[in-house]
């Protein structure tokens, strides 16, 4: 009996994906050609493209994964393997847990202080980046500490036993061995960044800018702005650029899950 | 896992060497274009005609980049008080909070009317027994003390039949609900709660179309986008019955249900030449782009005398 309720209970948020999808689809597939990635936004909706909201979202990501992935694999490291469980070790990691629940847009609030007036980038690229490296930087610890803590101890002892140095074994054994843990997580929080909002708008990313970014000082628009200037907009074609933006967004985020799931199952078969 | 590490760090490499030079603020090369950066920001009501603007203004000047941010009017103001901004689009006057904020950091300016928006009061098709409201009526439907009160179409006029009205307007964050409220009720931000409030105009337009006893108000823009939909209501302006059209909006016989648009220039900014060509160009084509995306242009004799006080303005400020 609880067999089907549990089926049940997996085909609603199935179907109401598939139905989410669908619609989308419909609304938008026919809008998606070349012109339109590498159209400037424009007042006609036919004329209009995403060209400097998605090259907004790829230096995002970029920069991002730049700032993110570091600090955090780091921050990962360090809390599992050196740290002495004290009472700093322990606070530190309330921290981290609670931050992964602060909402985004205080993420956004705290980027639009500290790094667009106090450290004077601007509503920049750079600026956008550090915030959502902020915002993500909590998913990413803890993935690196779970992906960390599943290897096997009996591949670190026997490192030790061969007279590795704790780095050596941290480096050519843990690494590599949990690499496929470590990469998934970051890439399932970096394709929550992609599609934050909240916080970049607050951060200052404009919703016209009529050139590609060229440094990481510079202002930028994103994808979700995009779309979500393009519904506001009374014109049928705007809801139309939308939905075909929207399915970009879509493909960007399949896109690297996909990724992810690959290098987990690359990795996990390494290791049987 | 060092493959990886290695393509990180190329690409922070190749991302540093891609650091742009230092941008001099205006270069006036020899072909007479103007070079530099504007900084618009401020209301998304007006945003559609800034964009039009920008990207019309892009074929004549196309080296002077002009960025264009949402944060609303208010936020808009924050910024441009601030002397983030060069050009603040608004859909209400500035407020003297602002006013004051403004002063406190010198920041001087002058605001400049770009276009009109009317507030369109809308029913069902199906619906054949109004044909025009009254402010008072509209007042009584939507001031604070309707709600829970004012639930039926008979008890606006007794004619009118003994059925529930179903209400439908933007959410309290929009600066339509907000000049609505302040030109209906008196008071902005002020009105019952008790009716299905959505921020995504598309929605209001779904559930007046769908309602026969509904009834709802919002820019004009999405009535035009969606005539066949639904039926456009008069309002009595005290002399006349009234509907928004291009003309009415226009000569200002829509009343109160019409509110002008603008745009604020920093007075600093106007020393920079992409400035004053911009916004000159915004004044010359702002009557045909605002049409374009919705809106109602200014008579063309408004448009004369911002265009000279705005060039008073650019003298006295050399």
């Amino acid at each position: 009996m609880f067999k089907f309720w549990g089926i049940f209970c997996t085909l609603i948020g199935v179907v109401l994906l598939v139905i989410f999808i669908g619609n989308i689809i419909i609304d938008g597939i026919s809008r998606i050609n070349w012109d339109f990635i590498i159209d400037l936004p424009s007042r006609k909706p036919e004329n209009s493209g995403i060209y400097t909201a998605l090259m907004g979202s790829i230096w995002i990501l970029l920069l991002t994964t730049v700032i993110a992935f570091p600090v955090g694999v780091a921050a990962g490291i360090y809390l599992e393997e050196y740290s002495k469980k004290n009472k700093l070790s322990g606070l530190l990691e309330i921290n981290i847990s609670n931050l992964a629940g602060v909402p985004s847009i205080i993420y956004g609030l705290l980027g639009l202080e500290v790094f667009v007036r106090i450290m004077g980038l601007g509503p920049s690229v750079l600026a956008g980046s550090l915030t959502l490296s902020l915002l993500i930087l909590p998913i990413v610890i803890v993935a690196t500490r779970e992906a960390i803590k599943a290897v096997p101890s009996s591949i670190k002892d026997a490192s030790y036993a061969l007279g590795a140095s704790k780095w050596q074994t941290i480096w050519h054994q843990i690494l590599p061995a949990s690499g496929g843990g470590i990469l998934t997580g970051v890439i399932l929080a970096l394709s929550r960044a992609v599609g934050e909002t909240a916080p970049l708008i607050v951060v200052g990313a404009l919703a016209y800018v009529p050139f590609a970014p060229q440094g990481p000082l510079d202002e930028f628009s994103v994808l979700p702005i995009q779309i979500f200037n393009w519904i506001s907009r009374p014109q049928a074609g705007f809801i139309e650029n939308a939905a075909a933006a929207i399915i970009i967004l879509l493909g960007i985020t399949f896109i690297m899950n996909g990724v992810a799931v690959y290098f987990r199952n690359k990795w996990q078969k390494k290791w049987k | 896992m060092k493959k990886i590490v290695t393509i990180i760090v190329l690409a922070f490499i190749v991302m540093a060497c891609g650091n742009k030079k230092d941008q001099k603020e205006t270069v006036q090369n020899d072909s007479g274009k103007l070079e530099g950066t504007i900084k618009v920001d401020g209301s998304s009501t007006v945003y559609p005609i800034t964009e039009a603007v920008a990207e019309e203004f892009r074929n004549v000047q196309p080296n002077i980049k002009v960025t264009i941010g949402v944060s609303g009017t208010g936020g808009g103001f924050q910024k441009f008080s601030r002397g983030e901004t060069n050009i603040s689009d608004a859909s209400r006057p500035i407020k003297d909070k602002e006013i004051a904020a403004c002063k406190e950091n010198n920041i001087n300016y002058i605001q400049l009317e770009v276009a009109y928006d009317g507030l369109a009061v809308l029913v069902n098709p199906e619906n054949t027994w109004v044909d025009s409201f009254t402010v008072e009526e509209l007042k009584k439907i939507w001031e604070p003390d309707a709600q829970g009160k004012i639930m039926k179409w008979n008890q606006i006029r007794p004619e009118w039949p003994n059925e529930e009205i179903h209400l439908f307007g933007p959410g309290v964050a929009s600066g339509t609900y907000d000049y609505f409220t302040e030109a209906i009720v008196g008071k902005s931000g002020s009105s019952r709660g008790d009716y299905t409030a959505s921020e995504d105009d598309h929605i209001l337009v779904q559930g007046i179309a769908g309602d026969k006893y509904g009834l709802g108000f919002f820019g004009l823009a999405y009535y035009v986008e969606n005539k066949d939909k639904l039926t456009l209501i008069g309002v009595n302006n005290g002399a006349e019955v009234v509907k928004p059209t291009l003309e009415t909006v226009s000569n200002g016989t829509y009343a109160p249900l019409s509110r002008p648009l603008f745009i604020y220039v920093n007075s600093t900014s106007v020393k920079q030449p992409e400035v004053v060509a911009f916004v000159h160009y915004y004044l010359e084509n702002a009557g045909k782009l605002s049409k374009d995306v919705g809106y109602i242009p200014l008579p063309e004799n408004l448009y004369k005398k911002s265009k000279e006080d705005f060039h008073a303005f650019v003298e006295s400020n050399k």
